[in-house]
């Protein structure tokens, strides 16, 4: 149930946090931006810029809202947007494979492994359904999507494109959950659509580490417009 | 520098967890239930990892370092020297660079937010062919995960939560590359990795320390 109107107290101290958080975000990507590729000089270098030095400013006061504190909010507020986010793009990612399987692309170990993704995916789809119901809000519905499924070679590098996405998606929005439950379970995910991207780097013979020693997060417009293409 | 392994042993032990064994068992069984409990399953994990008294984040930085401490040394210096093929040595080369890019970035940040960074111990690793350095590889970089994802949520500044994840990524990336190259899953535990508390991973890696 979208909580909307009134504002209570959690409210107001959630929002606080949120567009704390935004500032952060901004600057962070500002740096980033300046700094070029990811390095160990400059990933030490961002997080003490983000945080401000040594001290981190606290306050409560409401700044004004950027992209960021409200990219997810077309799927709902706060966890809830957050997760139906991730559940779309899991529904994605499962149609996806299952289209893959039924094509019968791929046999012996490769197909093995992408039956295993296929339902992995389909397991990520049932239980973030399940999360936003359990939080009290209605799970996204799934997306049309058409895929282009051509031959083995298009459809692995297709699947290493998406599984890169889907970890970088993740990657995004780890910082923008409140909840530390809901944090830990979309780190579970996290990490497995990490192992996936990994295992197709191998079979198309591209970078198991695109981004090298630290991973690159994405966030909701460059995924969205990614996904674009397959939408009906 | 070079702490001995009862100083380490100590540093680990000092910000101890609670262990979570049962919590993790319940996780497991709850999240392996076709996902009925969604990601309310992960509650009872959490819930005690904070009751139980968080570390800092300096501490939860200085818990990653030590591991990758670890896995940099394993890879550049005992992996360096054995005989592998070409598959087992390119990640070798590739990952052990990359884990001494986690070590000098996390010691810097460590400084950074007035922390000390821990000194790295005197590591002993029973690898001396490329099965015993694969399997131990396989070891390490699926316990990395699982120690970050354990700690992550524990994390009060956004920043370094941030940090966390772009590593731990990269943590499950090896793992799964090394897991396929020895013939286990890539995805060992399924649709959802499983958080490991502090106490797990420091018994894991007991071993390992002189």
């Amino acid at each position: 149930m979208e909580r909307q109107g009134q504002i209570d107290n959690e409210e107001a101290r959630q929002t606080g946090a949120v567009l704390q958080l935004v500032d952060d975000e901004v600057e962070r990507k500002r740096f980033l931006k300046a700094v070029g590729a990811a390095s160990a000089a400059s990933f030490s270098a961002f997080v003490v810029a983000a945080c401000g030095g040594s001290k981190k400013k606290k306050t409560t006061t409401a700044t004004t809202s950027t992209p960021a504190a409200t990219e997810t909010a077309q799927f709902g507020p706060g966890d809830i947007g957050i997760m139906n986010y991730a559940l779309t793009l899991e529904y994605l990612e499962a149609k996806f494979y299952k289209e893959v399987v039924e094509h019968r692309f791929f046999t012996g170990k490769v197909g093995s492994l992408i039956q295993r993704f296929a339902e992995e995916e389909a397991d990520h789809v049932r239980a973030l359904t399940a999360a936003v119901s359990r939080a009290g809000g209605t799970p996204a519905k799934e997306p049309q999507a058409h895929f282009p499924l051509e031959n083995p070679t298009q459809v692995a590098m297709l699947a290493y494109t998406v599984e890169n996405l889907g970890a970088a998606a993740y990657l995004g929005q780890a910082a923008r959950i409140e909840s530390k439950e809901v944090l830990a379970a979309a780190l579970s995910i996290h990490s497995v659509e990490g192992r996936h991207a990994a295992v197709l780097g191998t079979v198309v013979n591209k970078p198991i580490t695109p981004d090298g020693a630290f991973a690159k997060p994405a966030d909701v417009a460059t995924v969205l417009a990614a996904v674009k293409p397959f939408l009906a | 520098m070079q702490t001995n392994g009862a100083d380490t042993q100590q540093l680990l032990a000092g910000t101890e967890v609670h262990g979570l064994t049962r919590s993790a068992f319940l996780l497991r069984a709850a999240i392996a239930t076709a996902g009925l409990s969604g990601l309310g399953a992960v509650a009872p994990f959490v819930s005690e990892a904070i009751a139980a008294g968080s570390m800092t984040d300096v501490e939860i930085l200085n818990f990653a370092l030590t591991l990758e401490y670890l896995e940099s040394d394993f890879y550049n210096r005992v992996g360096a020297e054995l005989s592998l093929g070409s598959t087992a040595r390119s990640y070798q080369k590739q990952f052990g660079e990359q884990e001494q890019d986690h070590v000098e970035a996390l010691t810097k940040t460590i400084k950074e937010l007035g922390g000390t960074p821990t000194q790295k111990p005197t590591f002993k690793f029973p690898a001396n062919n490329e099965s015993s350095f694969l399997a131990l590889a396989s070891t390490f970089e699926n316990l990395g995960v699982s120690a970050y994802n354990g700690a992550a949520p524990l994390i009060t500044e956004k920043p370094v939560l941030a940090a966390a994840g772009e590593i731990v990524q990269v943590e499950a990336r090896h793992a799964a590359a090394i897991n396929l190259l020895v013939g286990k899953s890539p995805t060992p535990t399924g649709a959802f990795d499983e958080p490991k508390a502090k106490r797990q991973v420091v018994e894991a890696v007991k071993p390992y320390i002189s």
